[in-house]
């Protein structure tokens, strides 16, 4: 499965990727995410709690940083295993660029992605739209976040 | 002495007797049944699709609450428990032979399938057990799977038994001369067509309950299955080493099979091992996401089609190249299904001088693949009568003068396919003409300008079929690479007041065999019906059978309680003769009665009975008091139903949807013993194959995954998704068997596919349109309508 999307933040690169970097500020960006915790440079352990179709599941995991290119992007490579709903894989290319005259930047993504089990038993056919809209919620809040930030 | 008013005997629509019970939900299936002190299990499945298995940890399970057991595959292996076995093998054309894999109860170091049993879980609740599993830690190191089956043997070998993924590569029929059939017709006809994969979907997910008693160290099985005596041999024999008699197997009221409840699947047996090992009884219900996964599917061929015509449109030769996708191993009906039950029915109705057929099967990492009603032979029937009718339209002939022309003429019964098999008997024209009057056929072409003026594209398509059922002889079966007997058994117990007990090797799960049986012998009897009680399913009561499928109940179990009557009237004749002080050849019996012929003494059918329990004048020195006979039939021949049918079909332009506005059945199945429990089987035949045409598609994806593993993504045929069936026959009673009856159980899934497919490409043939592959689902017809007007604007 493969989801790609882009986003128009009205910020500076820089802003975005501090943010990009900061755990606990991405924690508060994702309101069905119970755990995120930084093991190392690269690593991070999440919990997640989701529900796909019929299912509700909560997905524990780990995620790995590569190809870190400060402040242009990063592949975000992760696994998760959601016990009896089954297990899911994959990575998101992320990629920044601005735009120098508006001082906005686009954030564009390209996630390659796998389910297993239930999830792709029963939630295949929910889990693009699923994605696309966790992702809408994402950087809504995301952007939110920060211009909250710049106010106070 | 009363007068018999009355007798339900055979051709009377007596209404099902078994009914009362499954109506107002009081029928006693496995899971209804409960033992003491049992606990569930329940199987923790492999979500990938092939891989090796690095390691399992059943450390936090086993300590789970309520947990008594976790076993995985090396329990197993320690304990040498076999797998299940396959029950019909074909030779290759290399002269090598089907390669037989095995297949562990639970998987050992590989799975290879979504749904691969890796360990069970055994614990005093179902949810304590569900909990514990997914403690199990599992590491898998994952492997491309293999799902693409016509491109299997690129793919990564899925056992090492298996070279190329290819199980068989099979022939029938004589090549050359096919080859050179083609070569020199005027016309030769292609069509390459498929068939979609289907999940059987019992209304009963399989379930099974083993109990064992260490006292007389035996165990009994209640279980899911069409053929209680078959599972007690393999279990017994096969897997688990001991003799039949400390194994009784129950199949109980079952809810439906379709073919998918022959096989002995490796839940039971785990189930059976288990109630061993942990000393309890061991119970375990499929939910149906577990079915979707793990019941064998159906279907799933490729079939590339050669049709070769003369210059007066007469086919002198058929050539189909088939690939057949059967899973991740093989079970029990798995080889015999696209071979010999397909490629011998690939003359159809039809004169055909010259057939050849090659069947490639193939492992994939998917479910196993088995017998779904039908069998092998809808596969057959679909392509056959898609390009028959595919080569009437490129010749510029009406369908069913085509067929008309090529049809084996009535009087060459007995007719000698060149694949293999002799038709007994059939009339094909009847057929043909009877169902075009019932659908009004002459007058289609009306209501196709009406249904335009309506913005509607109306379709008419048929499909002339012709089913092989009831397979038999034994010998034969055993010279195809057949591993198991083809007759069936009866015993006909006649108690002392007259009433019966019918023991049956056949098995009902929803045919209607407790009524159809009693009628047969209320018949041969002359007594009423409800004196009558059949008694099925149990291998402690009934005489080793072979159970039913491929729509032999009928003729073969029907005509082995023939046989038994025969027997006990033979014996009731020597009895009456006794006491009416007459010669047996004397004796004539009739309407239940026992008479000398030309005089007026007679004795009842119950008095005979009185006397042989009763045997205080009896002829006791010459013949044993009871009355009680068993009879094992093995048919001389298999049975060859035939029948056409005519879909018309409305489609909207607007939405692709496809409206199935009238059918017309018009089958041969013999002799009815029961019309209407014979028309019941012939919608829901069709509504099956209704299903297939429009509806279901089994589909995995690239990783192995099954999209459709529930009702929101697999589409089931529903009441409004179906016509109102019209339903006739014509009768050419079987040759071969006493009461001239053929099977009627598979039939509608067989005929009406191609039927309905050739309908919706009539109904868009104005627009261009040549092929439809299954299911024509909405979206798909409206874009070959979307497609063909796009082509039309260029």
């Amino acid at each position: 499965m493969e989801i790609k999307d882009s986003y128009e933040l009205p910020l500076p690169k820089e802003r975005v990727w501090a943010a990009l970097n900061d755990e606990q500020f991405l924690k508060k960006s994702i309101p069905w995410c119970e755990k995120l915790e930084r093991r190392s440079e690269t690593e991070l352990a999440a919990e997640v709690k989701l529900k796909i179709g019929p299912m509700s599941t909560r997905f524990t995991g780990n995620i790995t940083l590569s190809d870190i290119d400060p402040p242009n992007g990063y592949t975000i490579t992760g696994s998760g295993k959601g016990g009896i709903a089954g297990a899911a894989s994959g990575s998101a290319r992320v990629k920044l660029i601005e735009d120098k005259d508006t001082l906005s930047t686009t954030l564009s993504y390209e996630v390659s992605a796998q389910v297993k089990g239930k999830i792709a038993q029963l939630g295949s056919r929910l889990i693009q739209s699923t994605a696309k809209k966790l992702s809408k919620n994402f950087f809504g809040s995301f952007v939110k976040q920060l211009e909250d930030m710049d106010k106070s | 002495m009363n007068e018999v008013t009355k007798i339900d005997g055979i051709g009377s629509s007596v209404r099902r007797t078994e009914d009362k019970k499954f109506l107002t939900g009081k029928g006693r299936y496995t899971d209804d049944i409960n033992r003491p002190g049992q606990v569930q299990a329940y199987f923790l499945r492999s979500d990938v699709a092939h891989a090796e298995i690095k390691s399992i940890d059943t450390k936090a399970a086993q300590s789970a609450p309520g947990v008594v057991g976790v076993f995985t595959g090396a329990d197993i292996a320690v304990d040498k428990v076999g797998g299940p076995i396959c029950g019909w093998v074909v030779p290759c054309r290399d002269g090598s032979s089907t390669k037989e894999p095995p297949h562990p109860l639970l998987a050992q170091g590989k799975v290879r399938f979504v749904g691969d049993a890796v360990a069970v879980v055994v614990a005093e609740t179902m949810e304590q057990a569900k909990s514990a599993a997914e403690l199990i830690d599992v590491d898998y190191n994952e492997l491309t799977p293999v799902v693409d089956f016509v491109n299997a043997d690129k793919g990564a070998q899925i056992h090492e038994e298996v070279p190329n993924n290819c199980y068989f590569d099979w022939e029938l029929g004589d090549e050359g001369a096919t080859n050179k059939a083609i070569e020199r017709a005027a016309k030769v006809v292609k069509l390459s067509v498929r068939n979609n994969r289907l999940v059987p979907n019992a209304m009963e997910p399989r379930s099974a309950l083993a109990e064992y008693d260490s006292l007389d160290e035996s165990y009994t099985l209640h279980t899911t299955s069409q053929n209680p005596h078959l599972t007690r041999l393999v279990l017994a024999a096969f897997m688990f080493a001991i003799p039949e008699s400390k194994l009784r197997v129950i199949a109980p009221d079952v809810g439906g099979g379709f073919g998918s409840k022959i096989y002995v699947y490796i839940e039971e047996a785990v189930c059976v091992w288990a109630s061993k090992k942990i000393g309890r009884p061991v119970k375990w219900t499929a939910d149906r996401t577990q079915a979707f996964l793990t019941d064998c599917h159906g279907r799933d061929h490729v079939n590339d089609v050669q049709l070769a015509l003369d210059e007066n449109n007469k086919i002198i030769g058929l050539r189909v190249d088939t690939v057949c996708n059967l899973g991740a191993y093989l079970s029990a009906f798995s080889v015999v299904v696209p071979t010999i039950l397909h490629g011998t029915l690939l003359s159809g109705q039809y004169d055909i001088p010259a057939i050849y057929t090659n069947v490639k099967g193939m492992a994939t990492n998917t479910v196993n693949v088995d017998a779904y009603r039908g069998a092998g032979r809808p596969e057959a029937t679909y392509l056959l009568e898609r390009t028959m009718e595919t080569a009437a339209k490129e010749v510029g002939m009406d369908p069913a003068e085509f067929r008309r022309i090529n049809f084996i003429p009535k009087d060459a019964f007995p007719y000698q396919t060149q694949v293999a098999l002799q038709y007994d008997i059939g009339d094909y024209e009847p057929h043909l003409d009877k169902a075009m009057e019932m659908i009004d056929y002459s007058n289609f072409e009306k209501r196709r300008a009406e249904a335009a003026k309506r913005g509607m594209y109306r379709g008419i398509g048929m499909s002339s079929y012709i089913e092989a059922c009831g397979l038999a002889p034994s010998a034969v079966v055993g010279a195809l690479g057949g591993r198991v007997g083809q007759w069936e058994s009866a015993s006909v117990r006649v108690n002392p007041t007259g009433t019966i007990s019918v023991f049956t090797g056949s098995h009902s799960h929803g045919q209607g065999h407790a009524t159809t049986f009693a009628q047969i012998v209320a018949d041969k009897l002359g007594i009423p019906m409800e004196n009558v009680e059949v008694i099925h399913g149990d291998t402690d009561k009934t005489p080793f059978g072979m159970g039913s499928y491929g729509s032999r109940s009928l003729a073969s179990g029907g005509s082995a309680i023939s046989k038994a009557v025969d027997k006990i009237i033979n014996k009731s004749k020597k009895i009456a003769a006794h006491l009416l002080e007459a010669s047996e050849d004397d004796i004539d019996f009739k309407d239940g009665k026992f008479v000398v012929g030309g005089t007026d003494k007679e004795k009842a059918f119950g008095e005979i009975a009185l006397a042989a329990y009763v045997p205080h004048n009896y002829p006791l020195e010459t013949l044993e008091p009871g009355l009680e006979e068993n009879a094992f039939y093995d048919p001389t021949n298999f049975v060859f139903p035939s029948g056409t049918h005519i879909a018309e079909v409305e489609i909207d332009p607007a939405t692709g949807v496809v409206e199935v506005v009238d059918w017309a059945a018009c089958d041969d199945f013999g002799n009815l013993v029961n019309p209407m429990i014979v028309e019941g089987q012939v919608h829901g035949g069709i509504a099956q194959g209704i299903g297939q045409a429009l509806l279901e598609d089994a589909h995995y994806d690239e990783n192995g995954q099954l999209l459709t593993a529930s009702y929101m993504d697999y589409c089931m045929p529903r009441a409004d998704d179906l016509p109102s069936f019209k339903v006739g026959y014509t009768n050419t009673p079987c040759t071969h068997n006493d009461l001239g009856v053929k099977g009627c159980g598979e039939a509608g899934a067989i005929a009406s596919p191609p039927a309905l497919i050739n309908a919706v490409i009539d109904a868009l043939s104005p627009l261009g349109v040549t092929d439809m592959s299954m299911p024509a689902t909405p979206q798909k017809v409206w874009k070959a309508i979307q497609e063909s007007q796009s082509v039309a604007a260029e």
